[in-house]
């Protein structure tokens, strides 16, 4: 770890992608993101990276198609409604089973919706991101400090599975500054060589990049292999933060900007005498289910608190499996929730004490 | 300690830089942090504000419902943030700019007249300072010293050789308090 | 003694899929001994598009990235810059450039980026069943244009490469045909400057070759080729659009 410094979310991710020994970014501007690419465009030049302003998201998730299979670590980002274009680009990437890592810092929607901070693409970014079978691996960092962790950590997972990760912010993850601290930074020339990278058929059989089978058999095998490693994630890469759940009567599940609002309310609560704790996904794929489902054996309630109408208290609902009742709290639209709206709810869910 | 400051102003009188600055001075004394700006069209529009918290435990939100303090350059801005201010709260409000009183008797108000302290100084850009002077006297939540060593950090390349004119203004805004 | 013909190294054995009289084959030959003729088989990544050399892949025998409909140029990008030293090549028909995958074209070409594009227009959608394509000639029956194309309705045949040589960054732009050995040599001479632009460091080129489909076209063979001659190239005409020479 080096020295702290303070830095705007935006920035820090661009940093730590840097950091991951990520050099080639493809992006459009888009707000609130849009100091992320400003950053890498300003730093790329200093460690010989390549940063492109492309002429769409559409563009630019396949311009990182074209770069994840030509071997490099590869970075994008844009919110919402860009990542409704780069969708496409997404399934291609996921077809061809190839890393790459894509940023979205969540605003208001649907359609051109507001530039306020949201968390309304949990859908989107956990379930139909596009068409096919696929899944993300999903990270919500809820600090600026553990955007930089995620960052640095998406490239590896995405190397790992050869599948996209999608680290996902909302408006204030990007904007806040916090202070942070960077670990040392990966060489890109010290990193495996991917062999079955596009790079030039010198002295082997040619490389195909590919997520073409017009076989149903043959497609149907892929399906089953990409199945394969969805399975194999939620096995091993489920990532999550407790918060007083030992002595609680209610759990809340909330993740990033939501659940440091919702960390505030369960101290007030708590001083209130209402025992309240928090399970905190930071993978919203692979969802923390088995946590929550063995937590419903010994709490009364739990509460999803979102900025969405509703879209992580499903995977809440299917974790709890009817063993408790799932209550939901949520403001939208770019409206962040207070601290005192959760304690409301909690009360009304606790009864008078 | 928690300390949730709102500062707000025109665009260009330096609100960010100000909040910045402090949330700096706060990192350097070994304290959470947070440093949010409004951002989008807002900012366009010629407001500005952002916030800042300064606290011993981990910070929940970044936002504050409730500021303890509001820093305001401008009426606009205290009209908008005022009603905001925790019960027992401090108002720092810009005398040079806002001739109105406020209008709550829960708060307490410290008048500086940035402007004109900046103006004599020799500088109108560094109100901001002398407000953000001012305000670090009262609360004492970071030590002045430490403020005056982060100007070098938080200030861009192009305005380090203002340091000691930003230094001037924050020792000025130590007589209002 | 000496081999005067023979199967390229940068083509695979796989037998193509083409209908009868469709010139992809020829166009996927010559572009393959181009590739052999400059010995950068090994350095070579070529983009495949959809349509119907969606299959290009299996055909060439380089390394190949198949591309979402249209993009293929923004794939392109991708590699090129991760691998500036080497060889990247598009091969895309006019569905696919011409239409969905126009911004991503122009945008390439106007970078100057250090990519070559096979452009093969056909004036129609083959793959997915002979669908109106924006390069289809007034008056072209097609299943979406079942009366002939109207321009007031569906607009004018888009003259892509004409507009390319409008782009800065777009240095070799010619349009070659494959009806005949004398075109289809000429078709070739034009593929190997364009490639060697790009191994030369001067910018983006880019090869229109028009191209039959009597399948969709609802002809012989022979008459598609008739048809080719006598009414495509009247829309589209053969020769040098711009020239790195008439840049310098």
């Amino acid at each position: 770890m080096g020295e702290k410094v303070l830095m705007k979310g935006n920035e820090a991710i661009a940093e730590a992608a840097i950091r991951a020994g990520c050099r080639y970014f493809f992006g459009y501007p888009i707000t609130p993101q849009s100091e992320l690419p400003a950053y890498l465009a300003r730093k790329f030049p200093e460690v010989g990276g390549t940063f492109l302003q492309a002429e769409s998201e559409v563009a630019a998730s396949n311009m990182i198609y074209g770069a994840a299979g030509a071997g490099a670590r590869v970075l994008t980002s844009s919110s919402s409604p860009g990542i409704s274009l780069k969708a496409e680009g997404i399934s291609y990437i996921a077809g061809a089973e190839l890393p790459a890592v894509i940023i979205n810092i969540m605003r208001g929607g649907p359609g051109l919706g507001s530039i306020q901070p949201s968390q309304a693409d949990y859908f989107q970014a956990t379930k139909g991101m596009a068409h096919g079978d696929f899944s993300l691996t999903v990270l919500a960092p809820s600090t600026v400090q553990e955007a930089v962790d995620l960052t640095m950590e998406a490239f590896e997972i995405a190397d790992r599975y050869r599948n996209p990760v999608l680290l996902v912010g909302d408006g204030i993850i990007g904007q806040m500054m916090e202070p942070v601290e960077f670990k040392e930074a990966i060489d890109p020339d010290e990193l495996p060589k991917k062999e079955w990278a596009t790079d030039g058929a010198k002295g082997r059989e040619p490389n195909v990049i590919n997520s073409l089978a017009l076989e149903p058999e043959d497609l149907e095998d892929h399906n089953m292999k990409l199945k394969a490693k969805y399975d194999k994630m939620k096995e091993e890469e489920v990532r999550y933060e407790e918060l007083y759940t030992d002595d609680a009567d209610i759990i809340i599940v909330a993740y990033g900007t939501t659940a440091r609002i919702s960390s505030r309310a369960i101290e007030m609560a708590r001083k209130e005498g209402y025992k309240v704790g928090m399970i905190r996904p930071i993978t919203l794929f692979p969802f923390p289910t088995d946590i929550i489902n063995e937590t419903a054996d010994r709490v009364d309630d739990f509460l999803a608190v979102e900025m969405s109408t509703g879209q992580m208290v499903e995977d809440v609902r299917l974790a709890v499996n009817g063993k408790k009742p799932v209550h939901f709290y949520g403001r939208t639209g770019g409206v962040v929730p207070s601290p005192e709206e959760i304690v409301n709810k909690i009360k009304e869910i606790g009864g008078e004490k | 300690m928690n300390e949730e400051i709102i500062m707000a102003g025109f665009g260009g009188q330096g609100i960010m830089l100000m909040g910045k600055l402090l949330t700096y001075a706060g990192m350097k004394e070994d304290k959470e942090v947070s440093w949010m700006p409004s951002y989008g069209p807002e900012m366009r529009g010629g407001t500005a504000n952002c916030t800042v918290i300064i606290s011993d435990k981990r910070i929940p939100s970044p936002m504050s419902s409730k500021p303890d303090s509001i820093i305001v350059m401008n009426l606009p801005s205290l009209d908008k943030f005022l009603p905001k201010v925790k019960s027992g709260g401090t108002v720092f409000m810009n005398s040079s700019l806002i001739a109105e009183e406020v209008t709550r008797d829960d708060v307490k108000v410290i008048k500086v007249p940035a402007n004109e302290m900046a103006n004599e100084i020799g500088n109108s850009k560094i109100a901001n300072m002398v407000m953000l002077g001012s305000f670090v006297e009262e609360k004492n939540i970071v030590k002045p010293e430490t403020v005056k060593e982060s100007l070098e950090k938080v200030l861009s390349a192009r305005n380090q050789k203002l340091i000691d004119l930003n230094v001037k203004a924050l020792e000025k805004g130590k007589e209002f308090k | 003694m000496k081999e005067v013909a023979g199967y390229p190294d940068a083509l695979t054995d796989k037998q193509f899929h083409y209908c009868p009289g469709c010139t992809h084959g020829i166009i996927h030959r010559i572009v393959a001994e181009v590739i052999d003729e400059l010995d950068i088989r090994e350095e070579t990544i070529g983009v495949a598009p959809v349509g119907c050399s969606v299959l290009a892949y299996e055909y060439f025998n380089v390394d190949m990235h198949e591309a979402s409909h249209g993009r293929a140029p923004a794939v392109a990008t991708g590699i090129k810059r991760v691998h500036p030293d080497k060889f990247v090549f598009t091969y895309q028909g006019d569905g696919d450039l011409a239409s969905i995958g126009t911004a991503e074209i122009v945008h390439a070409a106007n970078r100057g980026e250090l990519i070559s594009t096979i452009f093969v227009n056909n004036a129609i959608y083959g793959m997915t069943g002979g669908q109106m394509a924006p390069t289809s000639l007034e008056g072209q029956k097609t299943t979406t244009s079942p009366f002939g194309r109207d321009v007031r309705e569906a607009g004018h045949p888009i003259r892509m490469s004409e507009m390319l040589t409008q782009l800065d960054g777009a240095v070799y732009i010619t349009r070659v045909s494959v009806h005949d050995p004398q075109h289809i040599k000429q078709a070739k001479k034009a593929i190997k400057k364009a490639f060697k632009i790009q191994l030369e460091g001067k910018g983006f080129a880019l090869v229109e070759v028009l191209s039959t489909c009597p399948t969709n076209w609802g002809m012989k063979p022979s008459d598609s080729i008739e048809w080719l001659k006598n009414n495509m190239m009247e829309t589209y005409p053969l020769g040098d659009l711009k020239t790195p020479e008439g840049v310098e």
